[in-house]
C-alpha cells in the first residue's frame, strides 16, 4: 500500500472516526450537564427570546459600532481567513469531487471556481493566517492567552493549505508524496478536531443562541 | 504567594482556615462545578482565544496590561473544567496539556477576579462566540469565596449582612437613619407597616452619604399615594454575598427581602437607586431560592416611567443644560432597564447628550463588583474612571445623572481626585424635585 493509498484510504477512514465519535461525544458531555430551570419573571416573551437568539447567531460576526475601532484589524483577518479557506474547501474542484466521492453523492450543480482563483484565494488565505499567527505572537494579550491548542491547530492549516497550493503549484517532490501530506495533514485535523478549539465550529452557534436567547429574557443587551 | 499576601486578600477565614491547600482547591473547584450546567460549560469550551474581550473591559483599555483580559480572569477555572471534568478530561491530564490548579495559581487570581472586574459584562457584549465572559467571572469568585480566597472586605461584610441584615457595624440601626431622613427632609416615611403592596428598599450608600436621594424617592411614592412600606429586617437591597462570591450567604441576603415582601403581601418590591441590589434581587433571587418569587421586583425608575406612560405622573420640565447620563451596567446593560431612565428623562425635558458608549454599551463606574469596598482597587479605579470622565466631558454636559448610588460613590471620588467640574446626581431626584402639582 503507498502512502498515498494508505492517507486516503484505512488513515483517513480512522480519521473520521475520530471525528465523528469525538465531536458527538464532547458535543454531548457538555449538552449531559443539562439545562437549568429558570425561575425569574421574564422581560420578555420565550417568542421573542428565541427570535433574539436566532438574529445573535448572524449578526454577532458584525460587531457592535462601539467596539469597531478597536477589534476591525483582529476580525477582517480571522474572518477573512475562515472565508478563504471555506472558499477553497467547498469551490475548489478537487475538493468538490472528494466530497462528493467521500459521501457517495453526486451533486452536479455543486458549483465550482476555476482553479486560479482558488489558488489565488488559497495564498491570500496563508497570507491572512501568517498575519494571524504574528498577531498572536506579537500581540501581548493574544499571546498570554494562547496556549498548545491554538498553536498547534495553526500548524496544522498550514500543513493542508501549504501542501495543497505546493500540489497545484506542482512544487518539487513527487506529486504522489505532496497530495499524500495534503491528505495526512487533513486527517490529523479530523483527529485533532474534537479535543481542540477547531470544535468552535460547532459550539459558534449554540453558544451565540444562548447569550441571545438568556440576555433576551432579561430585555440585556445582546 | 506567600501567607502573609494570602492573608492580606483572604476573607471568608481564611486566615483560621485549617484546611490544606488540597482541600481549599477542592472546595473551590467543587463550588465552581456545582454552579454550571451546560450553558455555561459551553461557554468555557468555546473560548478561540481571539483576546477580543480585551477590548471591551475598561481595565485592560486604561492599562494596556495583558492579565486584565475578562478571559483570562477565568483561566484557572476554565483550565480546572478540561483537566478534570471535560468530556476529553483524562487525555488532557495524561498528555499534562492542562496543568493542574494549585492553591497558588488560585492566590495569583484573586486580584484578577476581585481586584480588577465590576462584573460589568461587557466583555459578554463583544465576544464573538457570544460567551458569557462575566458569568464565568462570576462564577470563579464563587470558587474563591469557598477556597477562603474572596477579598476580606466583601466577605466580612457578607457574612455581617447575612447574620444581621446590615452590611456594616453602625451606630444607629438604619430605621433610625430613616425615620431622621423623613424629619430632616420632611417627608412621611412607612416604615414596618403589617400590609403593604409595594416593599421598598434603599441602599446603604444613600442611607449615609446620599439620604436627600432616598427622601426624594419617599417623596415621589407619596405624592403617588403608593401604598408602600420600608421593613426594618429589610431595608437593605444589596447583596454582599454577591459581590463576594458566595452563593450561601447571598441566597440568606436575599431570602431576608423575600421573606419580608411575602410577609406582607407585597405585590412588588421596589429596588432603588442601586445597581447590584436591582441585578441580584431582579435576576439571581429566585434562582437562588429555586422559586418563583409572589412579587414582581422592579428599579424605581422603571417604576417611575410606568407611572409616567399611564399619565398618574406628570413632570415640569427642567432647564435645558446639557446633560450626560451614565447607564449602570447592571440595571441596564445586565438588567435590561435601558428605556425607563430615558422616559423619565424625556418627560423631563432633559437636554440629553449620550455619551458615545451608552445604554448597554456604557463603561462601567469602575466602583462596582465590590471595588468601591476594596481600598486597594483605588489607582486601578481612578485609571478606568478617566476614560468614562473624558467620555463625558467629550459631549459638552454640564449636569451628569445616574440612577445607581453605587455609581455615584466611584465617580464622586474620581471626580474629587481628577477636580472634574461635573458632580453625579441622582435621576429620582430630579424627578422628585420636579412633580407637577396637579
Amino acid at each position: 500500500m503507498s502512502i498515498l493509498e494508505f492517507s486516503r484510504g484505512p488513515m483517513l477512514h480512522f480519521a473520521l472516526l475520530v471525528f465523528v465519535f469525538g465531536v458527538i461525544w464532547r458535543l454531548l458531555a457538555v449538552v449531559m450537564l443539562g439545562f437549568r430551570k429558570k425561575y425569574s419573571e421574564d422581560r420578555h416573551s420565550n417568542d421573542k427570546a428565541l427570535m433574539v437568539g436566532t438574529a445573535t447567531c448572524g449578526l454577532r460576526s458584525w460587531p457592535h459600532k462601539e467596539f469597531i475601532g478597536r477589534t476591525a484589524f483582529g476580525e477582517v483577518v480571522g474572518y477573512g481567513y475562515h472565508i478563504g479557506m471555506f472558499t477553497v474547501v467547498l469551490l475548489g474542484a478537487p475538493h468538490v469531487i472528494f466530497w462528493q466521492n467521500l459521501f457517495g453523492v453526486s451533486v452536479p450543480w455543486w458549483p465550482t471556481l476555476p482553479g486560479a482563483i482558488i489558488t489565488a484565494v488559497s495564498v491570500l488565505t496563508v497570507v491572512l493566517m501568517l498575519t494571524a499567527t504574528v498577531r498572536r505572537y506579537m500581540h501581548k494579550p493574544l499571546r498570554q492567552i494562547s496556549n498548545f491548542d491554538d498553536y498547534f491547530t495553526l500548524a496544522i492549516l498550514y500543513a493542508i493549505m501549504i501542501s495543497g497550493i505546493w500540489a497545484v503549484l506542482g512544487g518539487p517532490g513527487r506529486y504522489e508524496y505532496i497530495l499524500a501530506a495534503h491528505i495526512i495533514s487533513f486527517n490529523l485535523l479530523l483527529i485533532w478536531f474534537p479535543f481542540g478549539k477547531l470544535m468552535h465550529a460547532f459550539y459558534i452557534f449554540p453558544t451565540r443562541f444562548v447569550n441571545g436567547y438568556l440576555h433576551a429574557k432579561k430585555g440585556a443587551t445582546t | 504567594m506567600s501567607t502573609t499576601a494570602t492573608q492580606a486578600f483572604a476573607g471568608a477565614g481564611a486566615a483560621e482556615d485549617n484546611r490544606t491547600a488540597e482541600q481549599r482547591v477542592e472546595g473551590a473547584m467543587s463550588a465552581f462545578a456545582k454552579s454550571f450546567g451546560a450553558t455555561v460549560a459551553w461557554n468555557m469550551e468555546s473560548c478561540i482565544h481571539c483576546g477580543m474581550c480585551a477590548d471591551a473591559c475598561h481595565f485592560y483599555i486604561a492599562t494596556e496590561e495583558a492579565k486584565y483580559i475578562p478571559i483570562w480572569k477565568a483561566e484557572m477555572f476554565k483550565r480546572a473544567f478540561r483537566r478534570e471534568s471535560g468530556a476529553f478530561a483524562p487525555f488532557f491530564k495524561i498528555l499534562g496539556l492542562k496543568k493542574k490548579v494549585t492553591l497558588d495559581d488560585l492566590e495569583e487570581w484573586q486580584e484578577l477576579l476581585f481586584d480588577s472586574c465590576n462584573l460589568c459584562g461587557r466583555c459578554s457584549l463583544i465576544c464573538p462566540m457570544g460567551l458569557e465572559v462575566a458569568e464565568l467571572i462570576e462564577i470563579g469568585r464563587r470558587g474563591m469565596y469557598e477556597a477562603g480566597l474572596a477579598p476580606k472586605e466583601l466577605a466580612e461584610r457578607a457574612a455581617l449582612q447575612a447574620e444581621t441584615g446590615v452590611p456594616e457595624a453602625v451606630e444607629k440601626p438604619y430605621a433610625e437613619l430613616l425615620k431622621e431622613i423623613g424629619e430632616k427632609h420632611g417627608v412621611d416615611i412607612a416604615l414596618d407597616k403589617a400590609k403593604a403592596d409595594i416593599m421598598v428598599c434603599a441602599p446603604r450608600n444613600d442611607l449615609n452619604r446620599n439620604p436627600s436621594s432616598v427622601a426624594a424617592m419617599v417623596k415621589v411614592l407619596n405624592k403617588l399615594g403608593a401604598d408602600y412600606t420600608f421593613r426594618s429586617d429589610a431595608i437593605v437591597a444589596e447583596n454582599y454575598g454577591y459581590y463576594a462570591g458566595s452563593s450561601g450567604l447571598q441566597k440568606t441576603i436575599a431570602k431576608r427581602v423575600v421573606d419580608q415582601a411575602k410577609k406582607i403581601g407585597a405585590s412588588l418590591v421596589l429596588v432603588p437607586e442601586c445597581g447590584h441590589a436591582y441585578y441580584s434581587l431582579r435576576w439571581q433571587a429566585a434562582e437562588l431560592m429555586g422559586e418563583t418569587l409572589p412579587f414582581k421586583v422592579r428599579h424605581v425608575t422603571e417604576y417611575l416611567a410606568e407611572q409616567v406612560e399611564a399619565g398618574k405622573l406628570k413632570l415640569n420640565k427642567v432647564d435645558g443644560l446639557p446633560t450626560a447620563f451614565h447607564d449602570p451596567c447592571q440595571i441596564v446593560r445586565k438588567g435590561g432597564v435601558t428605556e425607563a431612565p430615558r422616559v423619565l428623562m424625556s418627560e423631563l425635558g432633559v437636554n440629553l447628550k449620550e455619551v458615545f458608549n451608552h445604554a448597554g454599551f456604557s463603561f462601567c463606574c469602575a466602583g462596582g463588583g465590590g471595588m468601591n469596598d476594596i481600598e486597594r482597587t483605588r489607582p486601578l479605579r481612578l485609571k478606568a474612571q478617566e476614560i468614562k470622565l473624558r467620555e463625558v466631558d467629550d459631549t459638552g454636559a454640564k449636569r451628569f445623572l445616574t440612577t445607581c448610588s453605587d455609581c455615584r460613590v466611584a465617580f464622586d471620588d474620581a471626580g474629587e481626585h481628577f477636580n472634574w467640574d461635573k458632580k453625579t446626581e441622582s435621576l429620582v431626584e430630579l424627578v422628585a424635585d420636579n412633580i407637577k402639582e396637579s
